[in-house]
């Protein structure tokens, strides 16, 4: 049954002409913005919002790439200006906190922008709907996942670089699904192959794509579902399982879509 | 004082001023690099120190190779004690000077044998693990010729100081048995008494002279290889408790903003900000720094700090994902390249000439671009040093100096850049469709 309801998307200058302030500000980032896979993601997430009645914004066309790309691939400048333009965005917004649903942003502009003047609390949208659960604003039950299979993806900008590694997993576990680790798991999880500007070139001469190592390992555990929380990870572990024509068997899904699922959002 | 007194107190000076000058020259050369202030939230930057540095506590990730890592550590400190009694020993004339504590010494003397037991079995399984098992770390391209010979010869190194000891021990005790003028009894030896019986049937003068020989060999050996440490990867039980001192504190995905970019992108985005102001006092003559890093003097200290402090032990590369794909790159070549160019730039300052522009680079000469643009900036290899090198500041300081000074980025990255900067995504869409997902099914 496809629920049809349109999803309510305040932007921030809409908010601010009504005299309101949101409670959170929603990062949507490029990959949530502009990629069809991503955007699932990001309209899950906002279903799940909007069930909740949770006053979010999202600044619409007034935001801009976090920068993320630029700096990791060593353009420092281009990071900056994106950076300070951001920045300037959101102070004259007032804004106090921030949610995203991309580890990369979640990173940079919770370790990055505070020095080039954004102060903000950030946080990923698997630790909010963690705290929501945790809270009991919002209540899941497994639904169609009692019972899956399921391995968790730790992407490296939330593991490793921001040490988040038990909220994704507690959402799991909140699902009733049984939670399979891989080998490479939390602060030992092996990269999908996207993060440092990876996503946009070809990777180097090598024996095997990063992503076909850990889409192996991943598929090792014979999971129903990969879960992963950061959208570069989804497209990589999905081309993988694409690569290994286990499609059909095996689903890349984002927890944000799977609590929306379960709900019936 | 005899004679023999005064070689000693010779050699131990020869050996403390070699050494002290071996170090001084790497402190200058980790010096060579630039500034970074690490000299915030010491009380934390301790703890860092006691927990991964004195505590190991990254080793045992690796159970095994943790396990008898920390027993030779425990077994180099703790029969480092016993060193201090043969120096005095050789410096007066004494014969087990601390004898007189009795029972505690026994109890001393009974622990060094065990660990020093110990140490010499778990060299011996290392030495088998590189040369035997061949486990993959350890045989790895970057390891040909010196790194492979110098990881051998520390552990052969250690393991003749360790039976030279108990050797020693088990020399004394007989001489003790015997009766010798001099060998007090003293000292427990639950290794040694078992080796006593290779002395069995010599007469008295045979045995002094073995246990001489052992004794002078084990503290020769001592401070050879003491000074063998600053041209070894060995140097890094020394180093590792300042390097983890000094170590980033910051979650591993903040990178460093730099701070030379920021004044001129905010002097580009406010129209009002004056950019004919005076630099600040002592700045005006300075030469212009190179954005980003091109050779090893336009890296940081703690870089630099951290290129002598790697052990080579590999693990970074064992779980860096572009290595383990079949890359060129390597976290652990990076920090051996900039140890390598490092001790070459430095020698260049140390010639003659004292130039050390003789046109080679960190970059391209040691370092390809190849291996740079290979990494995934995924932490890995930062999360597995025992040691809290970071690899990946390196490479993204080149990558800096490749893009900022070079323009030299795979043509791919270009087209993210000329995205980004145009339509403030990485890739081709207009910004005012940014928000088209809100209403499309
Ligand atoms: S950060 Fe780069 S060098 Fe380090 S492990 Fe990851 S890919 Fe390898
Ligand atoms: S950088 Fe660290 S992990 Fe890598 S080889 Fe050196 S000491 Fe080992």
């Amino acid at each position: 049954m496809e629920n049809t309801t349109r999803i309510q998307v305040p932007t921030m200058a809409e908010m601010m002409a009504k005299g309101e302030s949101p409670d959170v500000l929603f990062w949507v980032g490029c990959a949530g913005s502009f990629d069809d896979r991503a955007k699932k993601i990001t309209k899950a997430f906002v279903k799940i919002l909007n069930h909740l009645d949770y006053k979010f914004a999202v600044l619409g066309t007034e935001e801009s790439c976090s920068g993320d790309p630029a700096k990791r691939a060593g353009n420092e400048f281009l990071f900056q200006m994106q950076a300070m333009a951001n920045i300037e965005v959101m102070n004259a917004y007032e804004v106090k906190r921030i949610v995203t649903t991309c580890p990369h942003c979640f990173n940079t502009l919770k370790n990055e922008y505070p020095e080039l003047g954004g102060h903000f609390e950030v946080i990923h949208h698997t630790q909010m709907l963690q705290s929501l659960i945790d809270e009991g604003r919002l209540t899941v039950d497994g639904g169609v996942y009692k019972g899956k299979k399921i391995t968790f993806h730790d992407p490296c900008y939330l593991g490793r670089a921001n040490e988040v590694y038990q909220a994704p997993r507690s959402l799991i576990q909140n699902l009733d699904a049984e939670l399979v680790e891989m080998k490479r798991c939390k602060s030992r999880g092996f990269c999908c192959g996207a993060g440092g500007a990876q996503m946009f070139k070809e990777p180097e001469k090598g024996s095997k794509d990063v992503n076909i190592e850990r889409t192996e390992e991943a598929l090792e555990t014979k999971p129903d579902i990969i879960a992963t929380g950061c959208p570069f990870c989804n497209t990589m572990m999905t081309d993988g399982v694409k690569n290994k024509e286990k499609e059909e068997q095996v689903k890349v899904l984002d927890l944000a879509e799977m609590i929306a699922t379960a709900k019936d959002l | 004082m005899g004679i023999s007194n005064l070689i000693f107190a010779l050699c131990v000076g020869a050996a403390a001023f070699l050494f002290g000058k071996n170090v001084i020259k790497i402190k200058r050369n980790i010096m060579l690099g630039r500034d970074i202030d690490r000299s915030d939230r010491s009380s934390e930057r301790w703890k860092t120190m006691a927990r991964v540095a004195l505590g190991q506590s990254k080793m045992v990730v690796r159970p095994v190779a943790g396990f008898l890592h920390i027993l030779v550590y425990l077994g180099f400190v703790i029969i480092n004690i016993e060193v201090l009694e043969i120096v005095i020993d050789g410096l007066l004339g004494t014969h087990r000077v601390f004898a007189f504590m009795g029972g505690f010494y026994d109890f001393l003397i009974g622990s060094f044998e065990i660990l020093a037991l110990l140490v010499l079995v778990s060299c011996v399984i290392f030495l088998i693990r590189r040369n035997v098992v061949q486990i993959k770390r350890f045989v790895m391209k970057e390891m040909d010729g010196w790194p492979k010979t110098d990881a051998n010869l520390i552990l052969i190194f250690e393991i003749l100081l360790m039976s030279a000891f108990l050797l020693m021990q088990g020399a004394d005790l007989t001489l003790q048995k015997l009766g010798a003028a001099h060998y007090i009894q003293a000292g427990a030896y639950p290794v040694s008494s078992f080796l006593a019986s290779l002395f069995d049937g010599m007469s008295m003068e045979a045995v002094l002279g073995f246990e001489r020989g052992f004794w002078w060999f084990h503290i020769l050996g001592i401070l050879g290889f003491l000074n063998y440490l600053p041209y070894s990867k060995h140097f890094h039980i020394i180093l590792a408790f300042p390097n983890t001192y000094y170590s980033k504190l910051e979650p591993k995905g903040a990178f460093t903003n730099m701070e030379s970019v920021t004044k001129e992108v905010q002097m580009m985005m406010d129209p009002n900000a004056d950019s004919f102001a005076a630099p600040a006092e002592g700045v005006a003559d300075e030469e212009p720094q190179r954005f980003g890093a091109k050779d090893v003097n336009d890296l940081n200290w703690v870089q630099l700090m951290n290129a002598y402090s790697c052990t080579e032990c590999g693990r970074c590369t064992s779980e860096c994902p572009a290595n383990q794909t079949g890359k060129l790159l390597s976290p652990r070549k990076i920090m051996m390249d900039t140890r390598d160019r490092l001790e070459e730039y430095g020698a260049n300052l140390d010639a003659k000439e004292k130039n050390p522009d003789d046109g080679k680079y960190l970059l391209d000469n040691y370092i390809t671009r190849e291996e740079l643009w290979a990494c995934t900036s995924c932490n890995a290899c930062t999360q597995a040093c025992p040691l809290n090198i970071d690899p990946l500041s390196i490479i993204l300081d080149m990558r800096r100096y490749l893009v900022m000074e070079e323009s030299a980025a795979p043509t791919e990255l270009n087209t993210m850049f000329t995205n980004v900067e145009n339509n403030g995504a990485p890739w081709q869409f207009s910004a005012m469709d940014r928000l088209n997902w809100k209403d499309e099914a």
